[in-house]
């Protein structure tokens, strides 16, 4: 009885980790069903949405939830969990051994330094730039802005833990950056070098997942990514028309 | 020449992504790649066509099929490629330009870009699933050498 309950929760931390880093929510589902299949509980019914999950390890159990506070990205995080459900379902762990890497995961972060995120924003910010058939002339603004942008969002982020203001903000920096630097002379094309310098910041991760969630009928995380990802939208939207309405 | 600046400024932008999103240190080049072949194809049908949505769908299921290879060869969550792979393909800009014209007043012509938005990335999307489920079929009916162990 011990060890199923120790089952249980393992099931409910694997998925807990992998919704904050952004899985898919058929994926989440199709985890915690498998692990728990292998530690006796062939029947589980889980119901899994952007903010908590609901599982049901069936009869004797009582069913349990996690709420789910921050969602970003950390595809290696993903990795890790999927990695230890592999191991636990072909018996290579047991179940305690399994919960404690998932603690060790949760505990780790493996994020890279800030000024490599830095620095990737600004060379993922140049390339959009010329993707979208812009200047070469323009890549410095849109390095710049680009880098900037990101750095503010990081920052303010961790200093205030609300999103769309740190998206708004970083928006309205990348465009007056922008703004200035056509004022100034160093840039050409003020649309093509905006949209570039935001390419680190849109929702088009979010917007794909939600089309994706509803089709596999998630109906409840399709919808509800969807409007994070409006939200996002807009903020970015906002902070930029601030600028360019003067 | 511009076919060889347009894979080598998706390659990087991907892999950009790559770090951005966190991917395992290991897989950045593959994510990267991943990327190169989704906006290579997309490139290609939109100088042939000139339709976003039909690229886009098209650029969606390489980056799919390209991504579930390397899913199956190192054993990871396919996500890990796809994510940074669709990003060169989302719509971005139309984004922006119907928030822009929406700030200006100008209701139509946002309408007009929102809705092409929608378009795009609802073909992206259906693209990476179409793609995994004619794999899964593959896999299901036989067809291909190993049994899927990619979960």
């Amino acid at each position: 009885m011990e060890k199923k309950e120790l089952a249980i929760d393992c099931c409910l931390l694997a998925g807990r980790l992998m919704m904050e880093a952004g899985a898919e929510t058929y994926r989440v589902e199709d985890t915690m069903t498998r692990m728990a299949v292998t530690q006796n509980l062939p029947v589980t019914h889980s119901f899994v949405t952007p903010t908590g999950i609901l599982f049901s390890p069936g009869s004797p159990h009582q069913t349990k939830l996690v709420s789910i506070k921050e969602r970003t990205t950390d595809l290696e995080k993903i990795a890790l969990v999927n990695d230890v459900s592999r191991k636990l379902t072909s018996q290579e762990f047991t179940v305690e051994k399994a919960y404690e890497k998932l603690q060790e995961i949760e505990r780790a972060n493996v994020m890279f330094p800030l000024w490599l995120q830095v620095l990737a924003a600004a060379i993922t910010s140049g390339c959009f730039l010329i993707l979208f058939k812009g200047l070469w002339q323009d890549i410095p603004v849109a390095l710049l802005a680009g880098g900037v942008g990101y750095f503010v969002v990081i920052q303010i982020h961790t200093l205030t833990q609300v999103k769309f203001f740190a998206e708004f903000v970083s928006s309205l920096v990348i465009a007056l950056i922008t703004f200035v630097a056509i004022k100034v002379g160093i840039g050409t094309q003020l649309d093509k070098i905006i949209i570039g310098s935001v390419m680190p910041l849109v929702p088009g991760l979010l917007i794909t997942n939600a089309v994706r969630d509803l089709m596999a009928g998630h109906f409840v995380s399709g919808l509800s990514k969807g409007a994070e990802a409006f939200l996002t939208a807009f903020a970015i939207g906002a902070g930029v028309a601030l600028v360019l309405s003067f | 020449m511009s076919w060889v600046v347009q894979g080598i400024l998706s390659f990087l932008a991907a892999a950009c992504f790559g770090i951005l999103f966190n991917a395992p240190r290991k897989m950045l080049i593959y994510c990267g790649f991943v990327g190169m072949t989704g906006w290579l194809v997309y490139f290609a049908y939109v100088g042939f066509s000139d339709d976003a949505v039909q690229a886009s769908f098209l650029g969606a299921f390489a980056v799919a099929l390209v991504a579930h290879i390397f899913a199956k060869r190192f054993r990871m969550p396919m996500i890990i490629f796809s994510v940074a792979g669709i990003i060169p393909l989302v719509p971005g800009g139309l984004a922006y330009n119907a928030m822009r014209h929406i700030v200006e007043n100008d209701y139509i012509h946002s309408i007009s870009y929102a809705s092409q938005a929608f378009m795009i990335s609802g073909s992206i999307a259906m693209g990476l699933v179409f793609a995994e489920v004619i794999i899964q079929l593959i896999f299901k009916t036989g067809l291909g050498r190993k049994p899927r162990k990619s979960n």
